[in-house]
């Protein structure tokens, strides 16, 4: 990566921005014309109703709706620095997919040992030198406060730790190849309040490391750890700014009626 | 952070991945076309051979010496008759099992074995059933090379299958059915007979075609048990003119069925007796053909209709 | 409020107990239980007949000798009974089905389930079930028929009994039984595992080999497990296309019995009930129980070690 400060300010303080953006399943208009930007090195919250669209909104980030048939998108996310279009038909989505990580609802370890559930995403790049797999797991489960739980049992299966440090565990996986932007798809609402404690913590940690985007149900959790908030309602963008404003003081109507619990 | 690689190298190392990606597929629809071609070549093969030999008169004749006026009479009223013992005894005995296992059994060790000795049978060649009907059922309880040994045998070696079949089809049942049933105060089996078994009667039944079609071709239990392979006669039949009407004789009379003539017609060596086993082939073929049709369209029908 | 009815329900004075409705529901139970109770009588009946008969036969022919003669000529009046010619047969012809029945079905199953377009499964699917079904007996007469004047182009010098042919054929015959049983195993793995290996980057090749296939491993074992007790049970194939002739061999071009096919020949002769002759097709199969049933205790402890665990 390049020396951040011979990077004009603008183009670093965006990492991605999302120009009038459109989502289809089918004849299903899921998202519609949302504008929208995410800050270099920071967390960004989406919250929403159920069914408004931000789970659909976050999979765009890394083509996930490619896997499935008959979904089609519309618009742009450039994604900074390079300054492409990340929707652009040319441009493959495995390669999005290895720049940006993405943490499930539910922890999905995959039936193998810690070690390689963490060394996954280098594998599947061509990795093969022993050196530099171990330095890049430890590395990643450091940065997912992980390593001192598991660092004895690192080739026991992952399905034997607990449904937080299993999390963490998808967390270490993402992190280990260094992605650009890390998207969050309701992290912990398969967890338990502690470890859901632990995992906001360590979201709070990765700032200033990481690009992230989280879709959170939990309107305390987005207070809690992000910068900026997005409010959605039925597949449209209502109200984006700094959380603390879209908290405190929001401009929009519909907003404070959720935010409040007015809502509905 | 430093980056892991470059972004040359990723390109490169994902057009590898993807020629892989085009190289797996390609081999998954040879292989799909290796079974689909090697089903072509074999009904064709059959069809070429044995199609000038079906006439009605093949149908209406018993086996004979001369290989032109050999036909699959006694055949195809033998696998009929024997289908029915089969299905007599398979069907309530499967059923019943089924239903024990699904909505009575307690979580007990024995319940445990019963449930793994199922798997097991399934796992059992056909021919040791052959040789269990032979021991038991031929000798020991005295049914002879008969019809009834060759379909109790037969019935034997499909109650896996329709066990199983029960099993799915009770399961995928969901609770609030029978917790309905239940609050309105039906016992447990006013619950099943009411309820359970009704709204899984089209998967039972999937099972049970499944089940007589794999019967219907079965040849090794059955030569064991020795039948014999010319046979130029019909068994009694069922039906009489006289009172009480109705007649068990055909039980224990001696039998052909369709894939023993063809077997026989097979290990012959002239040309002429291979072309009718070409015929009798098909028209196994066609037989089992249809009534595995019938239980896939029977579940595909199933899985569109019932959404619980 | 609707209309009250005329009819009116009565119901019983006193909560209480009815002993008949009681004793129907025993009796029902009953009969489901007995009826469960079935599979594992037949178990047994097998054990008990297979073994009552060999231990007779065994009192003619000594286990050493059952095991370490070569010759297998029972119905002769120089007679050997040594089962190491059937059981080459038996492994020769059934390692040639599974070298082509498990390569295939799996390539099968993994295409099917994690490549193909959803049209081509749901005709592939009912299409390889039809496969499966067809008798063996038919699977018999292709492999003498067809299959082995195919071969003869290439090896003139095949014989027209061989267990070339019979392996072969019999491999195609046992495809939709692994693909089908590997498919559902894949199937089973749930998407979120999948998503999770395609969010890093992964390529549905690598997904499919790297973290379906592990995550399935316990049904595609079973699978396994079951091709290959179908290929070492498997009678008719073998009793037509690869000959009746015990033959202690591993060359593939020769013709030799199985210990299925030995058992048919017998059953084809009329051998009186109670002689040597008909005690061995039983010691045969028990030679055969005991393969399958070895192999499926292997399945049951590889399903206990590796359940899956998703």
């Amino acid at each position: 990566m390049q020396i951040n400060s011979e990077k004009p300010i603008e183009t670093i303080q965006y990492k991605s921005e999302v120009k009038n953006l459109s989502f289809y399943y089918g004849g299903f208009n899921a998202l519609k014309n949302i504008d929208m930007v995410l800050h270099d090195k920071r967390i960004t919250a989406l919250i929403g109703p159920s069914g408004c669209g931000k789970s659909t909104f976050l999979r765009c980030f890394n083509r996930m709706h490619d896997l499935y048939p008959g979904n089609r998108y519309e618009g742009e996310i450039i994604l900074h620095p390079d300054d492409v279009n990340i929707l652009a038909s040319n441009v493959d989505p495995i390669e999005v997919r290895m720049r940006i990580s993405m943490v499930f609802q539910k922890p999905n370890p995959f039936p193998k040992s810690i070690y390689e559930n963490v060394a996954y995403g280098l594998r599947v790049r061509g990795i093969k030198q022993r050196a530099i797999l171990d330095e890049k797991v430890e590395a990643a489960l450091r940065n997912s406060a992980l390593w001192d739980e598991v660092k004895d049992r690192l080739h026991h299966l992952a399905f034997n730790l607990s449904g937080g440090q299993q999390q963490r565990l998808c967390i270490a996986r993402a992190l280990a190849t260094d992605p650009e932007i890390l998207l969050f798809d309701e992290p912990t609402s398969a967890l338990d309040p502690i470890a859901t404690a632990s995992i906001e913590e360590l979201i709070t940690d990765l700032k200033n490391k990481v690009t992230i985007l989280i879709v959170t149900h939990n309107m305390q959790q987005a207070a809690r750890v992000s910068d900026y908030t997005a409010y959605m309602y039925l597949g449209e963008l209502i109200e984006f700014n700094v959380t603390d404003t879209i908290f405190i003081k929001p401009k929009n109507k519909q907003t404070e009626d959720y935010i409040t619990g007015r809502f509905g | 952070m430093k980056s892991v690689n470059n972004l040359e190298e990723i390109r490169k190392i994902i057009g590898l991945h993807k020629k892989w990606d085009l190289i797996f597929m390609i081999t998954g629809i040879v292989a799909l076309m290796i079974a689909v071609l090697t089903f072509m070549a074999l009904f064709a093969h059959m069809l070429i051979d044995g199609m000038p030999r079906l006439s009605w008169e093949f149908f209406t004749s018993f086996p004979s010496r001369r290989p032109e006026s050999a036909g699959i009479l006694s055949a195809w009223v033998g696998t009929t008759l024997v289908m029915l013992v089969t299905a007599f005894a398979a069907v309530p005995l499967g059923i019943g099992s089924g239903v024990y296992l699904e909505e009575y059994a307690p979580k007990n060790l024995l319940t445990e074995i019963i449930e793994i000795n199922v798997t097991n049978l399934a796992g059992v060649p056909s021919i040791i059933y052959g040789l269990l009907a032979l021991g038991l059922f031929v000798y020991q309880l005295g049914f002879g090379q008969s019809i009834l040994a060759a379909g109790l045998a037969l019935a034997l070696l499909i109650l896996p299958v329709v066990i199983v079949a029960t099993r799915e089809a009770i399961r995928s049942i969901p609770v609030s059915i029978r917790e309905g049933a239940y609050a309105l105060g039906a016992t447990k089996w006013q619950t099943v007979s009411d309820h359970l078994l009704p709204y899984s009667s089209a998967g039972i039944l999937t099972g049970i075609i499944i089940g007589l079609a794999r019967a219907i071709g079965e040849t090794a239990p059955i030569i064991t048990i020795g039948a014999l392979t010319f046979i130029a006669f019909l068994p009694p039949s069922p039906v009489k003119s006289e009172f009480p009407y109705l007649s068990i004789e055909w039980l224990t009379a001696p039998f052909t069925v369709m894939p023993i003539q063809m077997f026989n017609w097979v290990s012959r060596p002239e040309e002429a007796f291979q072309l009718n086993a070409a015929a009798a082939g098909l028209v196994l073929v066609v037989m089992t053909l249809a009534m595995n049709g019938l239980a896939i369209y029977l579940r595909y029908r199933m899985r569109k209709n019932i959404k619980w | 409020m609707a209309e009250e009815s005329r009819t009116k329900i009565t119901h019983a004075g006193k909560l209480g107990y009815s002993f008949r409705r009681h004793m129907h529901e025993r009796f029902i139970e009953t009969f489901l239980f007995l009826s469960a109770l079935l599979s594992i009588a037949i178990m047994l009946a097998i054990i008990v007949m297979l073994v009552k008969e060999s231990l007779v036969f065994f009192q003619h022919v000594s286990i050493w000798q059952f095991v370490t003669d070569t010759q297998w000529t029972p119905l002769f009046d120089d007679a050997h009974y040594g089962i190491m010619p059937l059981v080459s047969g038996t492994i020769v012809s059934s390692l040639i089905a599974l070298l082509v029945a498990l390569p295939l079905g799996t390539i099968i199953a993994i295409y099917l389930s994690e490549f193909a377009p959803f049209t081509v499964r749901e005709m592939a699917k009912p299409f390889l079930e039809l496969l499966g079904g067809v008798p063996t007996v038919v699977y018999g007469y292709f492999a003498l028929l067809f299959v082995t004047p195919l071969l003869q182009i290439i090896f003139p010098e095949l014989p027209g009994f061989n267990l070339l042919s019979a392996g072969l054929v019999m491999g195609i015959m046992i495809i939709p039984y692994v693909s089908s049983m590997t498919e559902d195993a894949m199937r089973a793995v749930p998407m979120n595992l999948r998503e999770g290996s395609y969010a890093m980057g992964a390529t549905r090749f690598q997904t499919a080999i790297r973290v379906v296939m592990p995550a399935a491993f316990s049904g595609i074992a079973a699978a396994y497990i079951l091709g290959i007790s179908r290929a070492v049970g498997e009678t008719m194939v073998v009793a037509i296309a690869a000959g009746m002739q015990p033959n202690l061999t591993w060359n593939p071009m020769e013709p030799a019995a199985t210990i299925t096919a030995y058992i048919v020949q017998v059953s084809l002769g009329d051998l009186p009930h109670g002689s040597i002759g008909y005690q061995t097709i039983f010691a045969a199969g028990l030679t055969l129980l005991l393969i399958t049933l070895l192999f499926n205790i292997i399945g049951h402890v590889l399903r206990k070690r590796y359940r899956e665990i998703y």
